[in-house]
């Protein structure tokens, strides 16, 4: 996804000179390129992501289209009083970009563990959130992103859900249905959207046609698509490689409870509001902490049980 | 000289008046930098007040945003709204907060109020409008306790390393934060040497005599390649000879007989 996202960026500053690309001294190999041929847009701000988005902020005051790229936690919670204050009150066009999202970095322990960021750029006020499921789900965004302009945050995987490409099927701020069904629904944000994928291929295999659910942009989220396939399903799980409290699976309930959904049961896969203290790579970790495919499905049986 | 010294009384009877007002802190703090943003309103800047989105205006962020007051003071006296909508300041309702907000008013180029953020905004904005090939100015002014904070020398190294020598960093070097001074609190000295070392042109004024702030002002940015800060030694609560150099009047309000007391030192002038 960083590739595609570097791809997009790259086309996007030759015909538009405001971009800037800033990092955090991330990106060895990726942005090299970029950093070679378009060396006036392009910043190493160093080890210092407080001053990487508050110059990213000034800049964009000052008419630039700042991009801002680390590993999740450095470009959110580190510097997350300079996102709210300078960028977000400013209404400044900075886009945040993550690279590792949930457990990519799942060997290098819980510093590197993006679980939280969902939640918290979700609660800015001015912020968009997009979290893609596909490198060449990225590409698309990151265009459309820019075409909606900052304060952005753009969450990278390095996982990958595993569909053929279909861009035009992608709009920011719309969910995205991926696989039909009617006894019960499965929304998921990010790659992880994979493994909702092969639980509603085993579900199918039992006789339960789930439906499953692409939510790439989880703010502003699609309110009203979510409600009406909520209602239609009756039966809801929602899936994503974070906290279960406050990213997807909260958003989701909002919006259904709130729109009115007529939901038989609920249920969130994530993690359960702890930090991991083992390492592993990431399809370990999901399967260590119940998000992967068989959890999954023994998750939405559980749902379909409750709504009889 | 004389103009921008009955601007900062101007400036320090508007502070009074507002911390009475709206029975509100960081009167000594407001105080110590009215002549500072005197000179800089009064002189130095080249902005437009019809038009406070001039691009070729020069950035002016006060990063120590809990002296809010003053800046309002300073912008209401150059023009930028009427002075009567002081009054407002701190009052049910109105835009003009404590701590300095961009967001209805005309001639405030950033939002502050956590400390720490101004000189890293600043930094960019002197990026960009280097980019873009103007010679407009940024000047930032700081709180000697913000310097406390670890992004300002995130921003510090950031400023000398590409060269920014349009980025302008005012110390309001009063010597006393929250709670003591901050030799006690978290000492800031050798601090001309910190910069020095970090690669900025350096100046250390008398932050009061406005003398001394022409000549510096006048020349900043004060060398080519290199940001310049100027440490200007203040004093809390100057103007006002019962808030001079007091910790009490970081926090306290001037009500009744001191309110009178403190307008009465301020009379006179223009």
């Amino acid at each position: 996804m960083r590739d595609s996202f570097i791809k997009a960026l790259t086309e996007l500053a030759e015909i538009d000179p405001r971009v800037v690309l800033i990092t955090g001294d991330l990106g060895f190999g990726v942005l090299t390129d970029f950093a070679n041929n378009r060396p006036d847009q392009f910043i190493n701000a160093g080890v210092a992501e407080q001053n990487m988005t508050a110059l990213a902020a000034g800049m964009a005051l000052e008419g630039a289209r700042a991009y801002t790229y680390s590993i999740a936690n450095f470009t959110t919670l580190r510097c997350l009083e300079q996102l709210r204050n300078d960028v977000c009150y400013h209404e400044a066009d900075v886009t945040a970009v993550s690279v590792g999202g949930g457990f990519s970095y799942g060997q290098l322990g819980m510093s590197h563990f993006a679980t939280e960021d969902l939640a918290i750029m979700r609660a800015l006020p001015n912020m968009t959130v997009v979290a893609p499921s596909d490198p060449w789900q990225a590409l698309e965004l990151t265009r459309q992103l820019h075409a909606r302009g900052g304060p952005a945050y753009l969450r990278l995987d390095k996982d990958k859900a595993g569909l053929e490409p279909a861009p035009a099927s992608v709009v920011l701020g719309k969910v995205r249905e991926v696989r039909a069904g009617a006894d019960a629904v499965i929304f998921a944000t990010g790659a992880i959207l994979g493994e909702a994928l092969a639980a509603a291929e085993t579900l199918a295999a039992e006789g339960a046609a789930v439906r499953v659910v692409d939510v790439h942009t989880l703010k502003p989220l699609d309110v009203e698509g979510v409600v009406a396939i909520a209602s239609e399903c009756g039966v809801v799980v929602t899936v994503e490689e974070h906290n279960k409290l406050g990213g997807l699976g909260g958003a989701i309930a909002e919006a259904c409870l709130e729109g009115g959904a007529k939901v038989r049961s609920f249920r969130r896969v994530g993690l359960s509001d702890l930090y991991p203290t083992i390492v592993g790579d990431q399809k370990f970790l999901r399967r260590a902490y119940e998000m992967d495919a068989p959890a999954i499905a023994a998750v939405v049986r559980d749902a379909l049980k409750a709504a009889g | 000289m004389a103009d921008t010294e009955a601007l900062a009384l101007r400036l320090r009877r508007h502070v009074v008046r507002m911390t009475h007002r709206g029975n509100s802190s960081h009167v000594g703090s407001a105080l110590s930098m009215a002549d500072i943003m005197a000179v800089l309103y009064g002189r130095v800047l080249r902005v437009d007040p019809s038009q406070p989105k001039w691009p070729g205006r020069d950035r002016f962020i006060l990063s120590k945003g809990h002296a809010g007051a003053c800046v309002y003071a300073a912008l209401a006296e150059r023009g930028f709204f009427p002075v009567e909508q002081l009054e407002q300041h701190y009052s049910n309702g109105s835009v003009l907060s404590g701590h300095v907000s961009h967001k209805g008013v005309p001639g405030v180029e950033l939002s502050t109020g956590s400390l720490g953020h101004g000189l890293g905004v600043g930094g960019g904005m002197a990026k960009q409008l280097r980019r873009l090939g103007g010679n407009q100015r940024v000047f930032v002014v700081l709180s000697d306790g913000e310097c406390d904070e670890g992004s300002n020398w995130e921003a510090i190294l950031f400023a000398s390393h590409h060269r920014l020598d349009n980025l302008v960093a005012i110390i309001d070097y009063n010597k006393i934060q929250s709670l003591a001074s901050v030799a006690e609190t978290l000492a800031l000295e050798p601090f001309a040497d910190k910069w020095t070392a970090f690669g900025w042109a350096v100046r250390r004024v008398d932050g009061h005599d406005h003398a001394a702030l022409h000549a510096v002002l006048d020349g900043a940015p004060l060398e080519s390649g290199k940001p310049t800060v100027i440490i200007a030694d203040t004093t809390k609560g100057k103007g006002v000879s019962f808030m001079e150099d007091s910790v009490l009047w970081h926090y306290r309000s001037p009500q009744g007989e001191e309110y009178e007391n403190a307008l009465a030192e301020l009379a006179g002038g223009a």
